[in-house]
């Protein structure tokens, strides 16, 4: 008996998919997968877990807004990750968190490398990871971030360029001089140790 | 410094920036140098520390509903959109019952003609056991059966073998279904008599009411106390009916389609 109401069903469900096909469905398929991720950005970058979770929730918030205009070809992590961070920056707290750092010159100056010597990188074997974090947490949060999108999100440098909006060679030169900074941050730790 | 121009670059390699060609010799370059080596290792070592040390909030289960309730699609058709829905719904509805009645009777009727047909195999069945000349060919020689149908019907089929199986044949007789000339052969079992009816499937237009998911499959169809077996083999169709048991009508199928 259920033949012809299933073929019905079938074409009844084809319609509606085809109707649940529009840029929200496919929203929430792009956006979840980064949900954990973003999240953690946002308390690296607020350094406070309900700041951040209203980060998070007006990043998707805009991002849902902004998403007829997303393009479909291209980065949709780099896109929310930039939704993200200029949320951030747009902030009390961001605005107060890039205010006191310049970073002007950084394009001019050549790239050094970040590592001279290697004895710190021997005892990082041993670390709890925890002087790790104290470091990153005193970075400034142009190093801080591009750190993390380079280190925890794995983001290639041209995901980088697009999600800060900066150059490829800016983004080579600034993560050098977060590397720098980091193990700076780090060496009297060590000595400490 | 030591070898200052590749450890410019050893960040933008250990990162995979670096273009294809240049990688490879870098690769090659730490391998032979012992000072890169050991500065690409506190590097690798420096970035799997970021990593690890970097992976540090997880948001709550309640936080991750909130974002999914809020981003999840809602239904927001438009009227004009709506009652277009609703149209076609009302559609689909009067198509799917209207198609499960034609669907129903029609296979109804054929659920009907199966019956007929078992029905009518099995008189066939048992008239000709209570027959005082149930077989007009008294043989239990498969090479003397055959033979005897030869210009009887308008078809040939090969009998099984059947030695050491149990079954012996008892003979043979030409019998009607629905007007169709067949061929109906008696088989004995442990003291069971079994029939065999073979007919020509196009002359029965069989094939479109029994559907292939019946073939092979013992039946026991309603009102009948015999156990059946049908089958549909190289245009023939077969039926092994008796009241033996469901194994030995079986066993007795397979022989035969082992034997065509």
């Amino acid at each position: 008996m259920g033949y012809g109401n299933k073929t019905a069903a079938r074409w009844f469900t084809l319609v509606c998919v085809s109707e649940e096909s529009l840029p929200s469905e496919s929203f929430e398929q792009l956006a979840m997968p980064h949900f954990e991720r973003l999240y953690n950005f946002a308390c690296w970058l607020t350094h406070d877990r309900q700041e951040a979770e209203d980060l998070v929730q007006e990043t998707y918030a805009k991002a849902l807004k902004g998403f007829p205009s997303f393009q479909p070809d291209t980065n949709f992590r780099a896109w929310i990750y930039k939704i993200l961070r200029n949320t951030f920056l747009t902030s009390r707290t961001g605005l107060k968190a890039t205010s006191t750092v310049q970073l002007d010159l950084e394009d001019e100056e050549e790239i050094l490398p970040a590592v001279e010597e290697t004895p710190e990188s021997i005892l990082l074997q041993h670390s709890d990871g925890q002087l790790v974090q104290q470091a990153l947490e005193q970075l400034p949060v142009a190093y801080r971030e591009i750190l993390l999108l380079c280190e925890v999100e794995e983001m290639s440098y041209q995901e980088i360029s697009a999600t800060l909006s900066i150059p490829m060679g800016t983004v080579m030169s600034r993560l050098s001089r977060a590397r720098k900074a980091l193990r700076d941050g780090l060496r009297p730790q060590f000595q400490k140790g | 410094m030591v070898c200052e121009s590749w450890k410019a670059k050893l960040d933008t390699y250990l990162d995979g920036e670096l273009p294809e060609q240049e990688m490879r010799t870098f690769d090659a370059h730490v391998r032979n140098c012992p000072s890169c080596s050991a500065d690409a290792l506190a590097r690798v070592q420096m970035k799997r520390a970021i990593q690890t040390s970097g992976r540090r909030f997880t948001p709550n289960a309640n936080f991750r509903r909130r974002i999914q309730q809020s981003i999840a699609p809602k239904p927001q058709r438009s009227l004009r959109l709506g009652w277009m829905f609703a149209t076609a719904a009302a559609v689909i509805l009067v198509m799917g019952a209207l198609t499960s009645i034609y669907v129903g009777s029609r296979s109804g009727r054929d659920l009907a003609y199966r019956d007929h047909v078992f029905s009518e195999i099995a008189d066939l069945h048992v008239a000709t056991l209570a027959s005082s000349s149930p077989v007009d060919v008294i043989s239990t020689d498969r090479h003397t059966v055959k033979p005897w149908f030869q210009g009887k019907i308008p078809f040939a089929f090969n009998l099984p073998e059947l030695q050491n199986s149990g079954f012996s044949l008892l003979g043979g007789r030409m019998t009607y279904l629905d007007q169709t000339p067949g061929a109906h052969l008696i088989y004995d079992v442990r003291k069971h008599h079994i029939s065999v009816f073979v007919f020509q499937e196009r002359s029965l237009s069989l094939s479109l009411k029994f559907p292939a998911s019946l073939d092979g499959n013992s039946l026991s169809p309603n009102k009948l106390p015999f156990n059946l077996e049908t089958w549909s083999q190289g245009g023939l169709r077969y039926f092994v009916i008796g009241d033996a048991s469901a194994a030995d009508i079986d066993s007795l199928a397979k022989l035969f389609k082992a034997a065509s």
